[in-house]
């Protein structure tokens, strides 16, 4: 099939790596749906709230007390740029989950400003998702979602929601904002899940 | 939504040294709201395939879609969009896509649009909504270039297009003769009308690169503007 005539393309290398439909950049581009908010780390906290409506809270100092791990990962935005060997340094959302008592099968992620953004708890567990606060060895900048966001690398980028500042456990699935707007409720890059219909 | 289209390359046109716009027919073309975009894909002979998105530049006309490209230097897919696709040749298009971006002409209130450089493309198609629909509401366009050469829609940005105001051309880099603005970047003044001073309702569309974005929309919530009312699209 030889259509758009004369096109050469470049990148045939990282094979395996490379979700379909994606393609590598060595930059980091940014995306959010409205302007950057600026946090300041003394004024950060996460609340991890129940079913039952029962809450867990930790600010910034409560955070770093916990155990810190080092991440290298590979990142997928729907926008179709991946990023490879990124590297983070954050909390296992396990750390924060460990304590809690809940029934509950999903879970909604809250950013400054209103945004949200949804999946199944078990994506949040055993070591698949963390809390981030270092980027490259330096502090997470406010435009990538510092002081702190939520790093989901086996899902689209846009499940790492930046600025996070809680997460809701539920019973039922609740849509999130990009979610209600067209995107994939789930957002596997390995299954090409971007928009509602795929 | 997720099916891909043929679509053809019917016309180019320069809006700029290296900004064209590609009218492309897409047969039964569903329609899309301004300030949506599409993804596109080439395929190279050895089965490769890239892919980028690109706003659309007007509203729902039949099976046509117009795109805006900005060539980025040593680019994958901009390069050859923007000079080497032949006219009548095809690439494919998935879309619309996006479903925040966007601009319904049933909305009744102000509407301010920021564009830096190409970003005036999804911004033109709710410019070009908003008369279309002849609609009433106010609608401001500001917009940042380099210098005086790289204005797109020129002709029709200057018909008055943007509605009962004249857009604000705001130049970065070099002002044209005569102009009593120095070049720099956007700034509070720049997207402040006097009547506009202190709360302001507007509803506001910023789009261009992420550094432009950025400045762009601190500027506004500077200046007042509730950042739930700020809507960004950055291309990269
Ligand atoms: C929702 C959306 C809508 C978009 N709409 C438009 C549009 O209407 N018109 C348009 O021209 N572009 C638009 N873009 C950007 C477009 O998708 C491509 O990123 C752009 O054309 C560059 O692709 P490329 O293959 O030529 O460059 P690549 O091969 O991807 O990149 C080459 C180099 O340039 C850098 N680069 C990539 N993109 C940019 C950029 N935008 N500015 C500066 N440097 C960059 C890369 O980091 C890399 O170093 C949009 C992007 C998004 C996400």
């Amino acid at each position: 099939m030889s259509i758009t005539p004369g096109f050469q393309g470049r990148s045939h290398r990282f094979e395996g790596r490379l979700p379909p439909g994606q393609y590598p950049t060595e930059s980091f581009p940014v995306l959010s749906a409205g302007p950057t908010p600026h946090i300041r780390a003394e004024d950060w906290s996460f609340t991890v709230t129940t079913e039952g409506g029962g809450t867990h809270r930790w600010d910034w100092e409560e955070m770093m007390a916990l155990p810190q791990e080092d991440v290298t990962v590979d990142i997928h935005c729907v926008t179709r740029w991946s990023k490879f060997d990124t590297a983070w340094r954050g909390v296992s959302l396990d750390a924060f989950l460990s304590g809690v008592e809940s029934a509950a099968d999903f879970a909604v992620v809250h950013g400054e400003g209103g945004y949200t953004t949804n999946m199944p708890l078990e994506d949040l567990q055993e070591g698949k998702a963390w809390l981030v606060h270092t980027y490259d060895g330096f502090d997470l900048s406010p435009e990538h979602g510092g002081p702190v966001r939520l790093l989901v690398p086996h899902l689209y980028f846009w499940k790492s929601a930046k600025w996070v500042n809680g997460l809701r456990l539920t019973l039922q699935d609740e849509p999130g904002f990009w979610e209600s707007v067209g995107y994939h409720n789930y957002g596997d890059p390995w299954r090409e899940q971007r928009a509602w219909s795929d | 939504m997720s099916a891909w289209r043929r679509a053809r390359l019917v016309r180019r046109q320069e809006q700029s040294r290296t900004g064209r716009t590609l009218l492309f027919d897409v047969p039964q073309w569903p329609g899309h709201l301004a300030g949506q975009h599409v993804d596109v894909r080439l395929s190279a002979d050895d089965g490769y395939q890239a892919i980028r998105s690109y706003s659309l530049a007007a509203p729902t006309e039949g099976d046509g879609i117009e795109l805006g490209v900005q060539t980025v230097p040593g680019g994958e897919v901009s390069p050859y969009l923007a000079r080497d696709l032949p006219v009548g040749a095809d690439v494919e298009v998935r879309g619309p896509l996006g479903g925040w971006f966007v601009w319904r002409p049933e909305q009744r209130e102000s509407v301010l649009l920021v564009a830096g450089g190409c970003g005036i493309v999804p911004l033109m198609a709710m410019i070009r909504a908003h008369r279309l629909e002849r609609s009433t509401a106010p609608m401001r366009l500001v917009y940042s270039v380099r210098d005086p050469a790289q204005v797109w829609y020129r002709d029709e940005l200057a018909g008055g297009a943007a509605g009962a105001t004249v857009p604000r051309i705001v130049y970065t880099r070099r002002a044209p003769p005569g102009s009593s603005r120095p070049p720099g970047h956007i700034s509070a003044h720049d997207l402040q009308t006097p009547e506009e001073a202190g709360a302001s309702p507007a509803l506001c569309f910023v789009c261009g690169p992420t550094g432009f974005v950025e400045h762009a929309a601190e500027v506004l919530t500077g200046i007042g503007h509730d950042p739930s009312r700020i809507r960004t699209e950055r291309f990269g």
